[in-house]
């Protein structure tokens, strides 16, 4: 992967690109993460719910590949959700590749 | 109902016509006159001057969506804002097509009141997700989805 690629998935996008946590069709909790690194932090925390809701949508994988633009983290998503993981084994399974992710990148932007 | 006192004031025969005019806006200056004892130009006059004031503020034909066949349904949003963006959030709101009605309440806290309308739920969703949630000062949002609707009235003046 090219430094600005990395960089790339890694950047601070504007609010209207950002992912909103919602736990069912047009209920916001008032929690988004405009950032890969605010992502992992409200995979964390957010009411598990809403993980659940917008795992089997498709919209996590959808967002990490379309606006994030991280191609393999929306494989690593879609794979997760063929497992049918829910509630807390969701939540730690789920943190578990956001953040490994996160690091390895962070890792590979410090050079 | 009390009634607002306006700067227009209207006489018993404007009360007359405006409240035939809500039973039913297709009715002839000729018909009008008939039932209240006065000249057809005389309901055109008052009519028009209405019209002019802004008292009358349109006519319209209420549809029924199902017979025509158009598939849609209607939500109830309630979107908690910060009390500094609550006026931006709602004029926002009132420029969206799919948003037919705007307004706000305070009770605990303040809030906007909006009835929404999409293709299906995942349009409604979108539009939510996508042009509501993003608005500055939006803290969260709560949605109903109407399942059946009882009665939908518009307010009917009593004739005075």
């Amino acid at each position: 992967m090219t430094p600005s690629s990395v960089a790339r998935i890694l950047r601070k996008l504007p609010r209207e690109n950002a992912f909103y946590f919602f736990t069912s069709i047009g209920n916001y909790i008032g929690e988004n993460a405009a950032s890969l690194e605010e992502f992992v932090d409200k995979v964390r925390e957010v009411n598990v719910k809403s993980l659940e809701f917008h795992l089997y949508r498709g919209d996590l994988e959808k967002w990490v590949a379309e606006v994030l633009e991280d191609g393999e983290l929306a494989e690593e998503i879609k794979s997760l959700k063929n497992l049918k993981p829910v509630g807390d084994a969701l939540r730690s399974q789920f943190y578990l590749i956001v953040s490994k992710r996160f690091e390895k990148l962070k890792s590979e932007f410090r050079g | 109902m009390k009634l607002k006192k306006q700067a227009i004031s209207l006489d018993s025969l404007d009360w007359n016509i405006l409240q035939a005019l809500q039973g039913n806006a297709k009715q002839t200056y000729m018909e009008i006159g008939r039932r209240f004892g006065v000249a057809h130009s005389t309901v055109y006059d008052r009519i028009r001057r209405m019209e002019e004031n802004g008292v009358i503020k349109k006519y319209t034909a209420v549809l029924d969506m199902e017979k025509i066949g158009v598939k849609y349904i209607t939500a109830i949003m309630t979107v908690f804002t910060d009390p500094k963006e609550s006026e931006n959030v709602a004029k926002k709101l009132s420029e969206s097509e799919e948003v037919l009605e705007v307004s706000t309440s305070l009770s605990e806290e303040l809030l906007i009141i909006a009835k929404v309308v999409a293709k299906d739920q995942d349009d409604l969703h979108s539009f939510i997700a996508q042009k509501v949630a993003p608005l500055p000062g939006v803290l969260r949002i709560r949605t109903s989805i109407i399942t059946r609707k009882y009665k939908e009235e518009e307010l009917l003046i009593e004739k005075k």
